[in-house]
């Protein structure tokens, strides 16, 4: 069983988060990079399998030279050995370039399984797992909140907005994790040793026999502006009628 | 030595996150239950914090004394109490794989290095503290057994560690007449006294450990009879910096809470920030911290490459930091007002724990004495 879990390094959620207006690019200089949480509950789950079963377990990336951080802290965490897609023609990748640059590193690398989380904290896209899905057409079972791997299928828990559904997949295939799925573990000391001398794979382009010249984003980024400041919500006094006009309120903004 | 290495950001990054998540949120509330949590204990085992310069061929994590000291500032910043636990049972872990022949190491280091046995360390007794060589604990050959008759005082974990390593006396020749034997808890005889009520360190329990014809193999001898000064005296060279890297962990979270504090309390029309004559105290609280740690980092490296002077080394380190670290907490509790007298803002709590710093691993006057020496040594 060989398991590609897919990390991403993004600012740290208990910072300030800033893009670069003149690019619409993040900001990676405005706060500390770390991997994703949702990663790490991915990895958990890839993790918890290996711990009783014959299992390889290996993190990829795509992201500039500093993601490099973020496999060590995957190997560290128990991974057996990373892939790091790093090419100065991937800046500013949409979704639908990455998906196919990892759908080249995963075919390349062989795999039975592929584990992400159900969106980054960053670009909060939400669909890369099923844009890689399709491109390398296998089965795909998205947002699950619990996962239970064999040696030949994939099942899981997702819930949905009037109950929840149980998914069967045979492998291979790619599934996408909530923060539902797994508590991750910390890594123990020898992990974060012996880290560093498990083997980490850089590929290019050219090494996955994509055009490096190809355009990295599908859409053009016209302008950017920051967040508006926030302002005062609406209060409702309640003059005999504030649960109507609460209920009205809520329906105008389709949260009921 | 004066910047942290790859690895050494990633064990501090790990370990941060550890106390963040299980100590910080907890501490209050053990302090004030009195409440030894041997449950999270077992969790820093998992991790690798019960033998962190233990080999690792049995269990332990084979790092350096220089990422220890960093690893106990971190864990201190979460709960002083119990990273100062951590080193006690750091040295026993770290004694029995150092001078224990290969049974005894393969006997009880993995269990420790795991932290799911617990160790204390027996030296001091009711009239026997800074001149150890005094103790009176009593170890009698008899046949293929010791039988150890005496009390100890002051033990860290007494009545919860499976694994005692005892100072106990094999003969009447002094410092020489001492031996270190290995006293498991099941051993009939062993018996302890109640907890006892003090200042701070609430969070692990500390009693007498009583001996009362206690017998236990030959075997349990760590390295020869009268060995177990000079063993004793090894353990604490480590054990003082790392209670010094605990005095800075905790001082350092006392004076971020101090900052965070007077950025946020307005008083006179403007953040008490900017008064000056607080930022000048804030320095200084500072400029402490990092002096100390500089002479903790040089111990700790002296201490791994086995230096000449580790031992004096070791004692100022122990000194300087203890001190400053209770003494920037202290002016902490006066920085935050009457709000640092409550209990609920943790900054007196931290206060109590590190004031005994300065008393147990050595009195900051026994470090001072041994610093003396080595002058009046050399001339």
């Amino acid at each position: 069983m060989k398991i590609i879990v897919l990390v991403k390094q993004v600012p740290d959620t208990w910072g300030d988060r800033t893009l670069d207006l003149r690019t619409g690019w993040l900001d990676r200089g405005s706060s500390d990079s770390v991997i994703d949480e949702i990663n790490e509950r991915a990895l958990e789950v890839a993790l918890s399998y290996q711990d009783g079963n014959d299992a390889e377990v290996v993190a990829l990336t795509m992201g500039p030279d500093s993601a490099k951080d973020i496999l060590r802290k995957a190997l560290a965490m128990g991974a057996d050995s990373a892939i790091h897609l790093l090419d100065g023609g991937l800046a500013g990748a949409d979704l639908l370039r990455t998906s196919e640059v990892i759908a080249a590193a995963a075919t390349k690398a062989g795999f039975d399984l592929i584990i992400a989380g159900n969106e980054s904290t960053d670009g909060r896209g939400g669909t890369l797992p099923s844009l890689i899905a399709g491109r390398l057409g296998v089965a795909q079972a998205t947002y699950l909140d619990s996962v239970v791997i064999t040696t030949d299928a994939v099942s899981g828990h997702r819930a949905t907005e009037n109950g929840s559904m149980t998914l069967h997949s045979p492998l291979p295939a790619v599934v996408s994790v909530t923060e539902q799925s797994a508590e991750p573990r910390f890594p123990n000391f020898k992990g974060i040793m012996r880290a560093k001398k498990k083997p980490v794979t850089v590929w290019s382009l050219a090494d996955l026999g994509l055009d490096a010249a190809a355009a990295s984003a599908h859409s053009v980024i016209t302008q950017t502006s920051p967040r508006p400041a926030r302002v005062a919500g609406t209060k409702i006094v309640d003059r005999g009628n504030a649960g109507v006009e609460l209920a009205e309120f809520l329906a105008a903004g389709r949260l009921i | 030595m004066f910047q942290l290495s790859e690895d050494q950001r990633d064990l501090v990054a790990m370990v941060r996150d550890f106390a963040t998540s299980s100590l910080a949120p907890h501490a209050v509330e053990w302090d004030q239950t009195k409440h030894f949590p041997i449950d999270v204990l077992e969790e820093a085992g998992s991790l690798g914090m019960g033998g962190i310069y233990v080999q690792e061929d049995v269990g332990g994590s084979g790092l350096t004394r220089s990422d220890a000291a960093h690893i106990f500032e971190e864990l201190a910043k979460g709960d002083p109490t119990i990273a100062a636990y951590i080193s006690i049972h750091n040295m026993v872990a770290w004694m029995i794989d150092s001078f224990g022949n290969t049974d005894q190491r393969k006997k009880w280091v993995p269990d420790l290095a795991a932290m799911t046995s617990l160790g204390s360390y027996c030296l001091t007794e009711p009239d026997a503290g800074s001149d150890a060589g005094a103790l009176r604990t009593k170890a009698v050959r008899d046949g293929d057994d010791y039988v150890l008759n005496g009390v100890k005082q002051f033990i860290s974990g007494a009545g919860c560690s499976s694994v005692y390593v005892v100072m106990a006396r094999t003969s009447d020749t002094g410092n020489q007449g001492i031996s270190a034997i290995v006293v498991p808890a099941e051993t009939p005889g062993l018996s302890f006294g109640p907890n006892e009520k003090k200042m701070g360190w609430n969070a692990m329990p500390t009693a007498q450990v009583i001996f009362h014809n206690v017998r236990v193999p030959v075997g349990n001898l760590l390295g020869a009879e009268g060995d177990g000064f000079g063993i004793a005296m090894k353990g604490l060279n480590g054990g003082r910096i790392n209670m010094g890297a605990c005095s800075l962990g905790g001082a350092q979270w006392a004076l971020d809470q101090t900052v965070a504090y007077l950025k946020e309390r307005k008083a006179f029309g403007k953040p008490l920030i900017d008064q000056q004559a607080l930022v000048f105290e804030l320095a200084d609280m500072d400029t402490e911290l990092e002096t100390a740690r500089t002479m903790i980092w040089r111990a700790a490296d002296a201490l791994d490459r086995g230096a000449p002077d580790l031992v004096k080394l070791c004692a100022m380190a122990k000194r300087v930091a203890t001190d400053a670290g209770f003494s920037v907490a202290n002016r902490a509790i006066q920085l935050h007002g009457g709000y640092g007298y409550l209990s609920e803002y943790g900054i007196e709590k931290v206060v109590r724990d590190l004031r005994v710093h300065q008393i147990l691993e050595g009195s900051n006057e026994i470090m001072r004495l041994i610093i003396g020496r080595t002058l009046a040594d050399v001339h």
